[in-house]
């Protein structure tokens, strides 16, 4: 077992009062299994991934805890985590354009982070790695603005799986890419789980039909809470919670046509995080909402590994 | 009503100007009342400087863009009947003016003489066709309104102007599946009442939910365009083929597109005339008859 996450509580704090953006999160993480994780903005994905490797000023746990590996992460000691960082969790963010260093050529610019990290790594094994992701050891002797968006990205992730961690998170990667380099990158993600560079992989994103191809377990979220966790297959073709579903119905895919079939949106809008009402918080905007739901639903094992949290599933 | 005949744009790159770039090279579409066109590309396939050239933003090289039979020209009368959204409504509104001070400046440059509580209502009607209550987003600034809101607000600012033409580029790419779906919605809604749509995007399932006719656009010019069922039904172009297979689908595993090394489209660097195998299907491919 990778990585165990319990009862993760993560609030923001604001002048009035907390945000209760992860609010009781707990999912196990295989070793080699992808998590491909979906939800609204404002569903508390993005601080799930931050809350792993780097939480804010503003962010401050108030339960829960986060194990490696057999090993507990001190997710809210920022100078312990630099033990863990790059080495055990390795994050590829959203925008690569700012996370290189735009005054240093890529070669000099991951020798620097080698040499602030204290670790070395064989120039061979960085180029054969950059050769993986379909990028000519060239690239090492060019500057961030030579690169297109796609190269950048992908010599991002080379970058942040040097050092073999166990875990990566990869936050929207892909979502300012166009189709074809979205596949790619995509693809070179799944290339870097089976050459085992890295152990398991988080994958953030909005995008259901993407995560379907890449993910071998998607979780959905909802406030702050876990939604529905199951296979990929599963969530896509035989979902249980009506927000998946609703989620599933919202999605456009080529060929549907507004003339045909109309898809809907999801009436009305996430609720306010800072004092949530009780009880299930997709009540509002549920179809199937009934009486129970002002109380909250536990998170249930309906199958193996196909877990919900709705008492109408 | 719109239309563009061999509008090519190139800009001066270099330190000193001393190069130039073609972004946009001799394109040709029309738009008509009450049709959505949507204008399909990547990154750098000059789609939204064609935008942007339509809505007078930017001067054209070459060619003609015209409107209603007139040249596109910036001025009051012009922007009357085309107005363009784009990709980041949180930019484009001032952080400092609230949602009503916003319709307040269209009745001051273009109904002045129009009595307050009748402009009142047409606002407030304006913001019910887009699905907003007028209680909950007026008197807001724009940071107390989600992305959705405020692209919406967008929307119905564009519709008290009685519009004729929409430049929507990029307006669902920030917003999340759902929202984007009841933006969509919307546009199919005004379309039916005989609003022209130009929709820019790089997301193909988009464009094809609302286009009756698509453009798609590959480094500025165009490789292939007509009906939408018929471009994305038979698409006839390799460039078209390798897009739709690089679109990730719920029920369908990746398929790779048909191997392009061998295409005389990427050999030449995609250089062909457009031709018309099927009436309205326009296929810029050097080897259509050989390919097929």
């Amino acid at each position: 077992m990778s990585l165990q996450v319990s009862d993760l509580r993560v609030h923001y704090r604001t002048l009035k009062g907390d945000v209760r953006a992860l609010d009781g999160v707990s999912f196990d993480l295989a070793d080699g299994e992808i998590l491909g994780l979906v939800g609204e903005s404002g569903c508390g994905k993005s601080t799930l991934g931050k809350a792993l490797i780097r939480m804010d000023g503003r962010m401050h746990r108030t339960g829960g805890t986060v194990v490696l590996d057999g090993e507990e992460l001190p997710i809210d000691d920022d100078r312990r985590m630099n033990d863990f960082r790059f080495r055990r969790v390795s994050l590829i963010p959203q925008y690569a354009m700012s996370a290189l260093n735009p005054t240093r050529k890529i070669r000099k610019l991951v020798a620097e982070l080698l040499r602030a990290r204290g670790a070395t790594v064989d120039p061979a094994a960085l180029e054969s790695r950059m050769a993986h992701v379909g990028l000519p050891p060239e690239v090492l002797d060019r500057y961030p603005i030579e690169l297109s968006g796609g190269m950048r990205q992908r010599m991002v992730m080379v970058i942040s799986t040097l050092l073999d961690p166990s875990l990566l998170i990869a936050d929207e990667v892909t979502s300012a890419l166009d189709v074809s380099t979205q596949k790619a990158v995509a693809r070179a993600l799944l290339g870097f789980r089976d050459s085992g560079y890295v152990t398991s992989m988080i994958f953030i994103t909005h995008d259901l039909a993407l995560t379907h191809h890449i993910a071998d377990t998607i979780m959905v979220m909802y406030a702050g809470r876990l939604a529905e966790k199951a296979p990929a297959d599963v969530i896509v073709k035989a979902p249980r919670h009506p927000y998946t579903r609703l989620l599933l119905d919202s999605l456009p895919e080529v060929g549907v046509r507004y003339a045909d079939r109309r898809l809907d949106g999801i009436a009305g809008s996430p609720p306010s995080l800072l004092d949530p009402h009780p009880g299930c918080r997709f009540r509002d905007r549920c179809p199937l909402a009934g009486e129970e739901c002002a109380e909250d639903p536990p998170v249930t094992e309906l199958a193996p590994d196909h877990l919900v949290a709705c008492w109408k599933a | 009503m719109l239309r563009l005949d061999d509008v090519t744009k190139r800009f001066r790159i270099g330190a000193l100007g001393g190069r130039s770039l073609t972004a946009v090279d001799d394109v040709s579409f029309e738009v008509a009342p009450g049709e959505v066109v949507s204008l399909i590309g990547e990154s750098g396939s000059g789609k939204s400087t064609i935008g942007r050239m339509i809505l007078g933003l930017q001067p054209v090289t070459s060619g003609t863009i015209t409107f209603d039979g007139s040249p596109v020209r910036q001025g009051k009368e012009f922007y009357r009947n085309v107005q363009g959204i784009f990709q980041d409504p949180f930019s484009s509104f001032n952080p400092v003016f609230k949602a009503d001070r916003v319709f307040a400046m269209v009745k001051d440059a273009y109904f002045p003489s129009t009595p307050g509580h009748e402009w009142a209502a047409r606002v407030e009607n304006a913001l019910r066709d887009v699905r907003l209550n007028p209680g909950q987003v007026l008197g807001k600034y724009p940071h107390q309104l989600s992305g959705g809101q405020l692209q919406r607000l967008l929307i119905a600012r564009a519709l008290l102007l009685e519009i004729k033409l929409l430049v929507a580029d990029e307006i669902t790419s920030m917003l999340d599946a759902s929202t984007r779906i009841d933006v969509l919605n919307l546009l199919a809604e005004l379309k039916s009442r005989g609003l022209g749509v130009l929709y820019i995007t790089h997301d193909l399932s988009l464009g094809t939910y609302l286009a009756e006719r698509t453009v798609v656009l590959r480094r500025g010019s165009v490789v292939e365009m007509g009906p939408t069922g018929q471009v994305f039904g038979g698409p006839l172009h390799p460039y078209t083929r390798e897009l739709l297979a690089a679109v990730p689908r719920l029920h369908q595993p990746w398929d790779d597109a048909t191997p392009v090394d061998t295409c005389a489209y990427h050999l030449h660097g995609g250089t062909g005339v457009l031709a018309e195998p099927e009436p309205g299907h326009f296929v810029a491919c050097a080897r259509l008859s050989t390919c097929q």
